[in-house]
């Protein structure tokens, strides 16, 4: 089972020659595995580690219309946070994050509800295995067209004169057409939930599928209830794959800027939007002093998140 | 994205077969350094609205010259200019970018005497004028920005010099765009954008900078405040302006904010909104769904844009010889009347005159009924025989600018509070 799922586990690495001492194998063993990692460590260092010196630094850079002016300044954070010592109205950085926090907080619900029940249905209900990938795969089918064509065909069916308005009116339930199905909170958690939920699927059921079946009927066979069984035993096990989901959904939600500025009719702010503006401005500095402020936020959610889960010891 | 153009072999060939004749064939002549050697390949960057595959392969079957279309948003092109300058050979942009671009040192001072249309080049831009009669500059109206000191100076001249930016293509006069079968009384004031009549119903643009101009458009109408200049204002003027915008977005005003072109499209023929700021050729994409929808002219006049070509610093040699021939065709009449078809306008109008069938001439440049069935440069009907304009001829229209595409010396504080805009 396991082995369908997830990417075997690297095979052991190939055995040394037997004629090598023991001391020098390990040693061998050790290189090897640097060696190994090698690659994957040169493509963060170069695409991860460098971008983001490069985006700190600058972010402490002067810039005027048409040129970035490599100084010392902390200028573009105190414009990050312009005006929030004013407790009356808060600022626009405040504010921003308020809003994105909320989608987030309501997409991971949303996400989190729907993908366990998809992955727990796909893992303990159906029973064959050929069964289980079919409909797995089908998950996946909304990823075949680009994110961008799922959430515009959404914008049809929610407009004004779109589908569902049409519809509820033909069938005389509502007078005139409900304004708040597009362009507010309710068409982006929308869009965000139809974008993302696939993301906690997938980690969920690869746990859930890892749980030996024993456990389930040693639990069944000691009394517990349906609900109990789920509670005590397959939730704390599938605890990894709800942490891993959860990360996918609450940092795609916190820097997406497409999604808020399509279904939000570019009305709602967030703080990829605000980074996005800057940028095309090109106040390239004070775009990277809000993205290290953003990369903060986000970081410290997934300590959070982290402290709950010892992820490495789960996996 | 990729580029618009597309050769067939057929037309490589024609091209390469041309280059011998290319010098006695049609209206082109007299440009002789570049032909006779190897075919040149100019890269040329800008917005895609201008960058069309038939002027591509006209050119090329003119002067031999390859067009290499590098089509990207305004701020990209910004963004290029200021970043990579060797990216391009030739540059096409919005006038108001210049502000942003001529301190950076990447672009050269087009040399006026190779230019041959220089002199027929239409007042707007040189003097700010039409037909004789002075138009409005506030923002950065081309006339501020079209000379420079010396070809290689960071400084704007005040009056003529043989060393100009850019060489315009396009410019039209942008208004508000409305659906008169929803809004079905007449729409004279800039102010109707922000009429509680159209709560829910309203949209402007999502770019700061034209933005806040249609915002201060709004506020001037309402008689509130008048600006010593809408394109340049002192951070107080920001902070009114923005303060306005934030009331009417909390007021539920606006259904939603654009961004590019098929977005703003989309909501006026979907009727999710009804009167907004809008481009012209949106408002023809409209009207082709079969969507009534009219470019409004209003009574306190037009925000004007203009692009134009410049010559990246770097270029010279051949290069630099072809974008001069390049320039050259474009102003010598074909492009013009290809672009004036479209609605735009171009900048040396005899020569376009030229190249346009008199009732053509008529419908778009002089404001009169259609004589015939106005069709688009790709044989499409775009107005059926008896129709005018929306804001009538070239004088009147262009007669009413009141303000143009401008970058603002608070521009930071401006992205600023905008952002501060969307965010309430």
């Amino acid at each position: 089972m396991t082995d369908a799922v997830l990417p075997a586990i690297a095979d052991a690495p190939p055995v040394a020659a037997p004629t090598t001492s023991l001391t020098a194998k390990t040693r061998r063993r050790q290189a090897l595995a640097y060696l190994q990692a090698a690659p994957m460590a040169l493509v963060f260092l170069v695409f991860f580690v460098v971008p983001l010196g490069l985006t700190l630094i600058v972010s402490f850079w002067e810039y005027n219309e048409y040129e970035i002016i490599p100084s010392f300044t902390v200028q573009n954070y105190i414009d990050v946070f312009e005006g929030c010592l004013n407790t009356a109205d808060a600022c626009t950085t405040v504010r921003t994050y308020l809003s994105t926090l909320k989608f987030c907080a309501l997409t991971w619900a949303f996400t989190l509800v729907i993908g366990f029940t998809v992955a727990y249905f796909v893992a303990f209900h159906v029973r064959s295995r050929t069964m289980q990938m079919a409909l797995f795969l089908v998950c996946t089918i909304p990823f075949w067209t680009s994110n961008v064509i799922r959430m515009i065909s959404w914008i049809p069916l929610l407009g004004r004169n779109g589908l569902v308005n049409d519809t509820l009116m033909g069938m005389g339930l509502i007078k005139s057409p409900i304004e708040g199905l597009l362009y507010s909170d309710f068409s982006v958690v929308l869009a965000f939930v139809h974008l993302n939920t696939v993301f906690m699927i997938v980690p969920i059921f690869n746990s859930m599928a890892r749980i030996d079946r024993a456990l389930i009927e040693a639990a069944y066979d000691s009394g517990a209830t349906g609900w109990q069984t789920l509670w005590n035993v397959v939730v704390p096990l599938a605890k990894p794959g709800i942490a891993i989901g959860s990360i996918f959904v609450i940092t795609l939600v916190m820097g997406d800027f497409v999604t808020v500025g399509v279904m939000g009719g570019q009305q709602i702010a967030s703080v990829g939007k605000v980074i996005q503006v800057q940028m095309s401005a090109l106040q390239l500095p004070a775009a990277a002093a809000n993205a290290v402020v953003l990369l903060g936020a986000v970081m410290l959610m997934i300590v959070a998140m982290t402290r709950l889960i010892d992820l490495r010891k789960e996996l | 994205m990729t580029t618009p153009i597309k050769l067939s072999r057929r037309t490589l060939l024609q091209g390469a077969g041309a280059t011998g004749l290319a010098l006695g064939a049609g209206p082109i002549t007299g440009f002789p350094n570049v032909i006779a050697a190897e075919p040149v390949t100019l890269r040329y960057l800008g917005t895609a609205v201008n960058q069309s595959g038939d002027i591509a392969r006209k050119v090329k079957e003119d002067l031999g010259i390859t067009i290499e279309y590098i089509p990207v948003v305004t701020d990209e092109v910004t963004k290029r200019v200021v970043t990579q300058p060797n990216s391009f050979d030739l540059l096409d942009t919005e006038f108001f970018s210049l502000k942003k671009l001529i301190p950076s040192g990447n672009i050269q001072g087009m040399d006026a005497r190779r230019i041959k249309q220089a002199d027929n080049i239409t007042p707007v831009f040189t003097k700010g004028e039409v037909a004789g009669k002075k138009i409005g500059d506030q923002g950065t109206a081309p006339k501020k920005v079209f000379y420079l000191e010396g070809q290689n100076s960071k400084n704007f001249a005040g009056s003529a010099t043989e060393w100009i930016t850019l060489i315009p293509t396009t410019y039209n006069a942008d208004t508000l765009g409305i659906r008169p079968d929803l809004i079905k009384r007449p729409i004279t004031s800039w102010k109707e954008l922000l009429n509680p009549e159209f709560k829910g119903k309203a949209s402007i643009l999502n770019i700061p900078s034209i933005g806040i101009m249609d915002a201060a458009m709004v506020i001037e109408a309402t008689g509130d405040y008048t600006y010593p200049d809408k394109g340049n204002m002192t951070k107080a003027e920001i902070d009114r302006t923005i303060k306005l915008l934030i009331e009417a977005k909390r007021a539920g005003q606006f259904r939603a904010f654009w961004q590019d072109f098929n977005e703003s499209v989309n909501l006026m023929a979907s009727g999710e909104t009804v009167i907004q700021s809008m481009w012209s050729p949106a408002v023809t994409k409209v009207r082709s769904q079969g969507v009534a929808c009219t470019y409004q002219p209003l009574k306190e006049g037009y925000r004007a844009w203009a692009t134009g070509f410049g010559l990246p610093k770097t270029l010279t040699g051949r290069k630099l010889d072809a974008a001069y021939d390049f320039i050259n065709w474009f102003l010598s009449g074909w492009a013009g009347a290809y672009l004036n078809r479209q609605g735009y306008y171009s900048a040396v109008l005899e020569t376009a005159k030229s190249h346009m069938e008199p009732y053509e001439w008529a419908y778009w440049m002089e404001g009169k009924p259609a004589e015939k069935d106005i069709k688009g440069p790709d044989g499409s009907v775009l107005e059926k025989a008896g129709a005018t304009r929306d804001g009538g001829s070239f004088e009147t229209r262009m007669g009413s600018v009141a303000c143009w595409n401008a970058v603002m010396d608070e521009n930071t504080y401006m992205v600023r509070k905008w952002n501060e805009f969307i965010a309430a």
